[in-house]
C-alpha cells in the first residue's frame, strides 16, 4: 500500500472517529447543527450527482427535500414507520425527478435552471396552499422520531447517530455509483455528450437517471429533516434552500465526491462559527464565499485538485526529461 | 462481397445551401474507402448524416442491409458502427485507460448489470491490450487532457475500436499528427483492417496517407461525388486534379 493511500485511510478513520466521539460532549444545539450538516450533505450529494457529475443544472433540489420532509411528516404523524416513509419518499422523488429530467433532453444550462426553478416554485405553492394535505402555513408539528431496532432516538444524540449512519450509507451507495460504469457515463454526459452518444451511451436515459437519483437523495434528506426539526412548514423549502444546496455543491467542489461534505460544512457550520461577530456574521460569510469562488471557481477541492495536477505534471515532465537524456546518451 | 454500408441519394440542406446533394456509394466488407475533397465540400456533413448526428433532408442509409436512416448515434454504435471526430473528442479528466473502458462499456451487459457489476465492466484487460496496440502504455494512467495532440488523436482512434466495431468512420485521423505517429496510426489501422476484417471510411486531406492506406477513394466537390475509383485512378483523374489535387 502506498504512503498516500495509508495517509488517506488514516485520515478517514480519524474523521469518522471524531464524528462519532466528539459530539458526545455537545449540547442540544450543537447536535442539531451537526445533524443538519449530515442531512444537508445527503441532499447536496444528490445535487452533486445531477450537476457535478452529469452536468445538469437543477434549482429544484430544495423542493425534493421538501417532498421527502412532508412525506415523512404526514406518514409518521399518522403512525406509519419512518422507514416506510423513506421508501415512499424515494419512489416519489425518483419518479418526479425522472419526469423533471425530460426538459433536460431539450434545454440546457440557464434554460434548464429556469425550468427547474419553476418546479421549485410549484412545489412550494403546493406545500403552502394544499392545507388538506400539508396543513398549509401552520405546518405539521410533533413529528415523532423513530425507534431503530427497538431503541428510541428521541434524544438529540441518538438521532444524530441516525443522521450520521444514514449519511454513511448514502455515501457508500454514491461512491459505488460514481465508480461504476454509470458514474463514467455521467461524466461523459457532462464533458462531451456528442462523443458519449457516438460511443453507444444512451445520453437520454442517463440524463433522466441522473435527475431521478439526485432527486431521490433529496427525498432521503427530507425524510431525515422532518424528524430532526420535528416540525415542517413550507418556509424552509422555498427556492432559497435550492440555492443554498447549489452553493454547497459549488463551494465544496462540484464533481468531487467530498465536495458536498465540505460545502455543507461551510453553509451550515460557518455562519454558526461567525456568530461571535454578531450582526456582521452573514456579511462576513458572504464575503468569504465570494472570495473563495474568485480564488477557486472549482471550489475548495478544486484547489487541492489543481495542486495534485501540478505535482503530477512536474513529475511526468521530469520522467520524460530523464528518458530523453537516456536516449541521447545511448549511442 | 457484402455491402456493410449503403448510402443512397443522401441530401442535406442548411437553409438554401445544399451541403450534401444526392450522394450515393457503398462500402464492401473489409474495404478502406478514402473520402477526399476541398474544405466545405460536405464530407463531414455526409458523415454526420450517416451516423445520425444530423437528420438527412432526403436519402437512405443502410448498414448490413438494414435501414438506419435517422437512427440515433448510440443505437448505431450498438449495431457495430463507430466513429472518430475531426476535432479531438477524448474525455480530458478521465485517464487513458478509463477513456477506453468508457468507450467499450455500453457493449457489456445491460444497464442494471453495468451498475451492479465490476467498476471496469470487465474491460481492463481489453483496454490494456488496446493501450499496448496503440503504444500508449506509458500513459495508461495519465488524464487524457494532459496528452499531446498526437497522443490524443491516437487515443481517440483507439476508443473507436473498443466496442469491436464492424464499420468505423474516421474524420481526419491524421490531422495535426506528426510523421512518426502518423506511420504508427496507419500501421494500426491496417492491422485492425486485416486481422478483424473491420471496414473503414476515412476522411483525410493528407494525400500520402489516403493513397497508401485506402483501397478505394471517393472525391467530393460542392456536395456531390466528383469521382470514385482506385487511388491511382483518382490521382490521374483530370476533374479531380482540377478541383482538388492541383498540378
Amino acid at each position: 500500500m502506498t504512503a498516500a493511500k495509508t495517509l488517506k485511510i488514516g485520515l478517514g478513520i480519524v474523521v469518522i472517529a471524531a464524528l462519532i466521539i466528539v459530539p458526545m460532549n455537545f449540547n442540544r444545539y450543537g447536535l442539531f447543527i451537526l445533524s443538519q450538516w449530515a442531512v444537508m450533505t445527503i441532499a447536496a450529494m444528490g445535487l452533486n450527482l445531477t450537476l457535478g457529475y452529469a452536468g445538469q443544472v437543477s434549482l429544484a433540489q430544495g423542493a425534493f427535500v421538501g417532498i421527502g420532509a412532508y412525506t415523512a411528516a404526514i406518514m409518521t404523524s399518522n403512525g406509519l414507520p419512518l422507514i416506510g416513509a423513506l421508501g415512499v419518499a424515494i419512489v416519489l422523488c425518483f419518479a418526479i425527478g425522472w419526469i423533471l429530467g425530460y426538459p433536460a433532453l431539450r434545454v440546457q444550462h440557464h434554460y434548464l435552471a429556469f425550468v427547474t426553478l419553476a418546479f421549485s416554485t410549484l412545489a412550494f405553492l403546493v406545500f403552502r396552499n394544499e392545507d388538506w394535505l400539508t396543513k398549509g402555513i401552520y405546518g405539521i408539528s410533533n413529528i415523532p422520531r423513530p425507534e431503530i431496532f427497538g431503541y428510541p432516538t428521541r434524544r438529540p444524540l441518538p438521532f444524530y447517530y441516525v443522521c450520521l449512519g444514514s449519511l454513511a450509507l448514502v455515501s457508500l451507495a454514491v461512491w459505488w455509483l460514481i465508480r461504476s460504469p454509470w458514474g463514467r457515463a455521467f461524466i461523459a454526459l457532462r464533458e462531451n455528450p456528442v462523443r458519449a452518444l457516438s460511443l453507444g451511451i444512451d445520453t437520454r436515459r442517463y440524463t433522466l437517471m441522473a435527475f431521478a437519483i439526485g432527486s431521490a437523495l433529496g427525498g432521503v434528506a427530507g425524510t431525515l429533516y422532518a424528524p430532526l426539526t420535528q416540525y415542517v412548514d413550507p418556509v424552509p423549502f422555498h427556492l432559497s434552500l435550492s440555492l443554498d444546496l447549489l452553493m454547497m455543491v459549488i463551494v465544496g467542489g462540484s464533481g468531487f465526491f467530498f465536495g458536498p461534505f465540505l460545502g455543507a460544512m461551510i453553509a451550515v457550520l460557518l455562519p454558526e462559527w461567525l456568530r461571535f461577530t454578531q450582526g456582521y456574521y452573514l456579511m462576513l460569510y458572504a464575503i468569504a464565499v465570494i472570495g473563495l469562488l474568485i480564488y477557486s471557481p472549482t471550489g475548495i477541492l478544486g484547489i487541492l485538485d489543481r495542486f495534485i495536477s501540478e505535482r503530477r505534471t512536474k513529475a511526468a515532465s521530469a520522467q520524460r526529461a530523464v528518458a530523453k537524456a537516456k536516449l541521447e546518451v545511448t549511442p | 462481397m457484402t455491402a456493410v454500408l449503403e448510402v443512397t441519394n443522401i441530401r442535406k440542406s442548411f437553409g438554401g445551401i445544399a451541403a450534401v446533394n444526392g450522394v450515393s456509394f457503398d462500402v464492401q466488407e473489409g474495404e478502406i474507402l478514402g473520402l477526399i475533397g476541398p474544405n466545405g465540400c460536405g464530407k463531414s456533413t455526409l458523415f454526420n448524416c450517416i451516423l445520425g448526428q444530423l437528420s438527412p433532408s432526403a436519402g437512405e442509409v443502410k448498414v448490413d442491409g438494414k435501414v438506419v436512416t435517422g437512427m440515433r448515434p448510440s443505437e448505431l454504435n450498438g449495431l457495430g458502427v463507430s466513429r472518430t471526430f475531426q476535432l479531438l473528442q477524448v474525455f480530458p479528466k478521465l485517464s487513458v485507460r478509463e477513456n477506453l473502458i468508457l468507450a467499450g462499456q455500453e457493449h457489456q451487459g445491460n444497464m442494471l448489470s453495468r451498475l451492479l457489476g465490476p467498476s471496469d465492466a470487465g474491460l481492463t484487460e481489453a483496454a490494456n491490450q488496446m493501450i499496448g496496440f496503440f503504444k500508449l502504455d506509458h500513459l495508461a494512467n495519465e488524464p487524457a487532457g494532459g496528452l499531446s495532440y498526437g497522443q490524443q488523436k491516437l487515443l481517440d482512434a483507439a476508443m473507436a475500436f473498443m466496442g469491436g466495431p464492424r464499420l468505423v468512420l474516421l474524420d481526419e485521423p491524421a490531422g495535426g499528427v506528426n510523421l512518426t505517429m502518423l506511420a504508427d496510426l496507419k500501421d494500426r489501422l491496417r492491422a485492425i483492417n486485416q486481422e478483424k476484417r473491420a471496414t473503414f471510411v476515412v476522411i483525410e486531406h493528407n494525400m500520402e496517407f489516403v493513397m497508401s492506406l485506402c483501397t478505394r477513394v471517393m472525391v467530393m466537390a460542392e456536395g456531390k461525388v466528383l469521382a470514385m475509383g482506385r487511388p491511382d485512378e483518382v490521382r490521374a483523374n483530370p476533374a479531380v486534379i482540377e478541383a482538388y489535387l492541383g498540378h
